[in-house]
């Protein structure tokens, strides 16, 4: 088993390594590029939404009794993706896995990134999304209040909830580095960014006291948010009387597929930067086979999620339900079915295999396909549960409209340009905490 | 930035020691709370104990996140209680109007964010943040406080007495803080 730092480090090479990220800027035209790449999906999204607000959303492929498409499978699989950064930052901490040290501070971008692109969506969806507001109880002059009562409110207050925490948590980790990089800078204005952010850091023994403890506190919270955001999205499709919605299993088989999509995205984001920015001594393949580890455990639920989903429909008797499930083996989507099975199910059992789990490369193309195979979960979820109405003349096959896909490309396009962002301006490592890694081996005088 | 103050009001003068491990600033740190010197520390990540070991008292960081969580979810559930049972009755379905176990969600989200938004703001204030300019930032070896050195600061009447007990654990430097 390798160690979760590998390498000779002192306090010194560790923060300079992490820090040259941001101030010495290693990458270079590269980065420019794939900047400039993704902007491109940037505009084409903002275009897109553009498009959207003025038009309607008659310009996807929604009609009835399909009312639902890409946007809210999009949303899902979002929300997911990021619930494995908070699982990786609070849960992690608190067990005392040393492994989360070194890929927190991204897995916790990944999350604020992802959470935005799920919360957009529900938004673009409303159709007059200018009337958001009204989701808040705010005094308005109708003496109306939101519908408590509904799982979409819920999820408005639990998605608003979770990006501010997930927020939170993150800025007050970065303080000590924003600090570090603050004393590091050569620039004025670079240094002044960092000065203004770090609110004065010392490293005073009181403030890393004041520090730990809120951290801690931080976590406690964000913890539940890990179970509870992504049940009360399930909550969405549970509450509804339709087959394939109407399913006690939902919470928890939507927690573990959020995990499991999330550390698919863990790995899909750190092969590339341990690679880009030679942090292989920093992220290790102990940590690929900790996330790979996971991603077997969570994708063994998620499967569990599918065999229970089906042995219910039959077990259940329910003729809807029943009539659903043979749906969605032999209908219109059963490609996306057994597609979304060999991504989910059959693929992922090649991790049972240790020479897999240390191949950054095997691991990076094995994540790729769980996040395909999570998004089509997803639309599987929203699509074939909805295109069979009770009554056959409302049946309707959803096909997706070009604005779907530029909805779908265009927010992996921000998602990754906000995250390149990130990588050019904040630490992606923790400074302070893999210092305190450093510290545990030995004074470290490097 | 109350402590610090405190602890300068009555000590016009203070003394800066840099130590190069975090184990030696840990001896020291104890060793100058018992000699019953106003002191700090700086070091540039956490090390267990320091604070500890210089008597700094616990904070009630805690305790205020815990009100608030505890106000965010009975306040809103109260928010639910009354637009849903008082001021607009609706009747859904012939649920009734006080559906409690619809409330819980929102409540434990309110709940939750109010708790983060307590422990932000108590940490904030209880590290003396933000604080932008500070004498500690006047010396310039102090940068490394934030890379690898390890920092104990006196504050005391008279720096030589300061110096003399400073000159038992061999620091690497003795910087004066800029009043």
């Amino acid at each position: 088993m390798s160690s979760v730092l590998e390498g000779r480090w002192g306090y010194a090479s560790i923060g300079d390594k992490i820090g040259a990220a941001v101030l010495q800027h290693p990458l270079g035209w590269r980065w420019l590029l794939a900047v400039i790449a993704t902007s491109f999906g940037v505009l084409g999204f903002l275009t897109a939404i553009g498009y959207l607000f003025g038009k309607g959303v008659g310009i996807w492929g929604v009609n009835m009794p399909v009312a639902w498409g890409f946007a809210i499978a999009n949303c899902v699989w979002w929300i997911g993706i990021g619930h494995a950064g908070t699982f990786i930052s609070a849960v992690l901490l608190l067990l005392r896995q040393k492994w989360r040290t070194s890929i927190n501070r991204f897995a916790e971008a990944m999350t604020l990134f992802a959470a935005s692109m799920a919360g957009l969506f529900p938004l673009l969806h409303l159709g007059r999304p200018w009337d958001v507001y009204w989701l808040l109880p705010y005094p308005d002059s109708m003496g109306l209040w939101p519908q408590w009562r509904s799982p979409l409110i819920w999820d408005f207050f639990a998605i608003a909830t979770y990006l501010t925490v997930s927020l939170l948590f993150w800025y007050v980790g970065l303080i000590p580095d924003l600090a570090t990089l603050r004393d590091r800078a050569a620039k004025p204005l670079t240094r002044f960014a960092f000065a203004l952010f770090a609110l004065g850091w010392r490293g005073e023994a009181r403030q890393w006291a004041r520090h730990g403890q809120a951290y801690l506190l931080l976590a406690g919270l964000a913890t539940p948010l890990v179970v509870s955001v992504h049940s009360v999205v399930s909550l969405d499709f549970a509450i509804g009387n339709t087959p394939g919605f109407h399913s006690t299993i939902f919470p928890p088989y939507f927690v573990a597929g959020a995990l499991f999509s999330g550390f698919a995205m863990v790995i899909t984001l750190a092969v590339p930067l341990r690679s880009a920015f030679g942090l292989h001594e920093l992220i290790t393949e102990r940590h690929l086979e900790n996330a790979a580890k996971v991603l077997l455990a969570t994708g063994a639920l998620v499967a569990y999620g599918y065999g229970a989903e089906a042995f219910m429909a039959f077990y259940g008797g329910d003729r809807y339900e029943i009539a659903l499930q043979v749906n969605r083996w032999t209908g219109p989507y059963a490609a996306v079915y057994w597609s979304m099975i060999v991504c989910n199910v059959l693929l992922p059992q090649a991790m049972w295999w240790r020479r897999v789990r240390r191949s950054a490369l095997l691991l990076f193309a094995l994540s790729l396909v769980i996040n395909l195979g999570m998004w089509m979960e997803r639309v599987l979820i929203v699509l074939s549960s909805l295109h069979r109405d009770y009554l056959p003349s409302a049946w309707r096959v959803f096909v997706p409209t070009t604005w779907d896909w530029l909805f779908l490309v265009g927010s992996i396009a921000t998602f990754a340009w906000l995250f390149l962002l990130f990588v050019r301006v904040l630490p992606l490592v923790s400074i302070a905490e893999m210092r305190e890694l450093v510290h545990e081996r030995a004074e470290g005088r490097a | 930035m109350m402590h610090l103050r405190s602890a300068t009001a009555g000590n016009p003068a203070a003394l800066m020691a840099e130590f190069d491990t975090a184990d030696r600033l840990l001896e020291v740190a104890r060793a100058a709370h018992a000699a019953g010197y106003a002191a700090e520390a700086y070091a540039p990540f956490s090390i267990e104990g320091l604070a500890e070991a210089l008597g700094v008292e616990r904070s009630r960081i805690a305790p205020i996140t815990f009100v608030a969580a505890l106000a965010g979810g009975v306040l809103g559930y109260l928010m639910q209680w009354y637009s849903a049972v008082i001021d607009r009755p609706l009747n859904v379905g012939g649920r009734p109007l006080h559906s409690w176990p619809m409330f819980i969600p929102v409540a434990f989200e309110l709940a939750v964010l109010c708790g983060a938004l307590a422990a932000l703001l108590a940490f904030i204030a209880s590290a003396g943040l933000p604080r932008l300019r500070h004498p500690l930032f006047e010396v310039p070896a102090f940068t490394r406080a934030t890379r690898d050195r390890f920092f104990l600061v006196l504050f005391v009447d008279d720096l030589a007495a300061a110096r003399r007990w400073f000159q038992d654990w061999s620091p690497l430097a003795l910087h004066e803080v800029p009043r």
